[in-house]
């Protein structure tokens, strides 16, 4: 099926509206658009960041998620406590896959869940107290951890309790780090001010924290930040950095530690994968501490070579012509992973419905493998990520803002594509629709997809899904037509 | 009264960031620009304008400051 033309874009977004009532229709028609490369401006064409509609099936997260899954769960020597009821954290316990290297348990603690576990008394006499004796249990049962995290959910901040100085005087008790995070579900309009809220945390209770101190610097120090090594996605990436001369001091915050957090402010580059989750920390460190920052793209051979180069361009020769040692190295192997599955893939349109990053990082992934992104959208970007996405999308390609699951439904009945990336919720959905889907948050329990060894991973999977022989098996027997050998064996 | 922080752009332009609506815009004219007098009115591409108290040029950007909103855009 050919790709439609801008006017039937058009016609599709108002025949969709339509059954929307008035009020509704009018707030969704400004989240929905068809992509015109010649606008520079995302805001003149789609809305973002703002409040769900009630009544439509959101995607979306809270401010909780944001914090606590996104931004401080993968520091993975810090005890991070959900403070509130049980059920937050634990049901978004370890699904992210941010993996880590270390024994859990003993000194790391990404994939446990630590809770105050809120009861109706401690609504009615506050949380302050168990909050307290929480800490201290953490710390005589897990003696190795590296700090604490307190991470806000709902109650908090509807009864008032005082985390902060809950945080200070146990810290003080302790001799480590604990950081309250006010990241309460019911703020902002998504994960997206979560996000914001645990930069700023990090900001005022972690950074400053070694600004005195000593340290042994080279002119590479570079930092990755807002990488969560998903599936193992930035041990994927920094091999490429460390293979080009320069030297990671921090990750940020997969299989991050608080050390290196702290010892970030040292670094010569901030290198953002994540701009929707990390930019905050990396304004503030530019203002406070003069360290320039850049984005980077490490998905598919295109971007990644473009990227070390970009990165490169920050640093002096030898850093150069190492990242061109870095490029020609890789070539072979990704030439090979092209010549294989591209044949198989060629042609092949893809939607697309992520959060953070990827709605136009990884258009440039499935453009190496001849593939088409036909649409996209985010969960939660804001202006500033539709504004950068425009110019990665084809014209006349679909733009979707916060989509509802109605929405996404009748696009994908109509604009049929070969292949949906998007989250655990809609994966089963569309699955069932019979169209090949790929969840794209924590890469199919694979991965890693960034880097070059990444990338092969990425084609591997991506063929995997679409050319998978089920696909032909969706019409049950008894509804398919009757063909003449059947009859035969009848006879 | 807003915090907002001013950058320079990759153009060498200056850009505006409102952290609280999270807002980056670039700045398309500013009244004062000149090392002893800098601020005053500066309008956004967006639409928007804010005020900052006329001061002397920043010794290097970015620069967080307080401004007053005069006119949002949207």
């Amino acid at each position: 099926m050919s790709a439609l033309t801008r006017e039937e874009t058009e016609a599709l977004i108002q025949e969709v509206l339509e059954v929307y009532p008035e009020k509704a229709r009018k707030d969704r028609a400004k989240h929905l658009a068809v992509n015109d490369q010649s606008i520079e401006q995302s805001k003149k064409c789609i809305t973002s960041n703002r409040k769900s509609l009630p009544g439509v099936m959101t995607i979306r997260g809270c401010a909780y998620a944001g914090s606590k899954g996104v931004v401080w769960g993968p520091i993975k020597d810090m005890i991070h406590i959900s403070h509130g009821p049980v059920g937050c954290g634990q049901y978004s316990r370890a699904g992210r896959r941010n993996y880590y290297v270390g024994t859990t348990g003993i000194n790391t603690f990404g994939t446990m869940n630590f809770t105050s576990d809120f009861q109706e008394k401690d609504i009615v006499f506050g949380g302050d107290k168990k909050l307290a004796k929480v800490m201290l249990e953490i710390e005589s049962l897990f003696p190795l951890n590296k700090g604490i995290s307190i991470q806000s959910e709902c109650p908090i901040g509807l009864i008032g309790d005082d985390i902060e100085a809950v945080a200070k005087k146990t810290a003080k008790e302790i001799n480590k780090p604990i950081v309250p995070v006010r990241c309460e579900g019911f703020r902002g309009v998504s994960q997206s001010l979560g996000h914001h809220i645990a930069n700023d945390a990090i900001r005022d209770w972690v950074l400053p924290r070694r600004d005195t101190q000593e340290f042994a610097s080279t002119p590479y120090d570079v930092a990755v930040i807002g990488d969560y090594n998903i599936g193992g996605d930035a041990w994927s990436s920094r091999i490429l950095l460390e293979e080009m001369g320069l030297r990671v001091i921090a990750q940020w915050s997969g299989d991050g530690t608080i050390a290196e957090m702290e010892m970030t402010p040292n670094a010569k580059l901030n290198l953002i994968h994540c701009y929707r989750s990390m930019n905050y920390i990396a304004r503030h460190m530019e203002e406070k501490y003069s360290i320039p920052w850049m984005e980077y793209n490490f998905f598919g051979p295109t971007k990644v070579a473009e990227s070390l180069r970009a990165i490169a361009a920050h640093f002096d020769d030898k850093i150069k012509e190492g990242a061109e040692r870095v490029i020609a190295k890789y070539q072979a192997m990704m030439d090979e992973v092209i010549a294989k599955y591209k044949p198989r893939l060629q042609g092949k349109r893809v939607m697309l419905y992520v959060g953070g990053l990827r709605p136009r990082h990884v258009i440039g992934a499935y453009e190496d493998l001849g593939m088409e992104v036909v649409g996209t959208g985010y969960e939660f970007g804001h202006n500033d990520d539709y504004d950068r996405t425009i110019k990665d999308m084809g014209n006349a390609t679909l733009i979707y803002d916060d989509v509802t699951g109605f929405e996404f439904e009748e696009f994908v009945k109509r604009v049929k594509p070969d292949l949906v990336g998007s989250g655990i919720k809609e994966k089963f959905i569309f699955q069932k629709m019979g169209v090949p889907f790929r969840q794209m948050h924590s890469w199919d329990y694979s991965g890693p997809y960034h880097g070059y060894d990444g990338f092969a991973i990425f084609a591997r999977d991506m063929d995997m899904t679409i050319n998978n022989p089920c696909w032909s098996k969706m019409t049950p027997p008894w509804l398919k037509p009757v063909a003449p050998e059947t009859e035969q064996k009848a006879a | 009264m807003a915090n907002i922080m001013i950058q320079r752009g990759a153009r060498g332009d200056y850009v505006f960031y409102l952290p609280k609506r999270d807002l980056e815009d670039a700045i398309v004219s500013m009244e004062f620009d000149t090392p002893e007098k800098w601020g005053g009115e500066i309008r956004l591409n967006n639409g928007g304008s804010y005020y900052i108290e006329p001061q002397a040029a920043p010794a290097k950007l970015p620069i967080s400051l307080r401004a007053r909103r005069l006119d949002a855009a949207e």
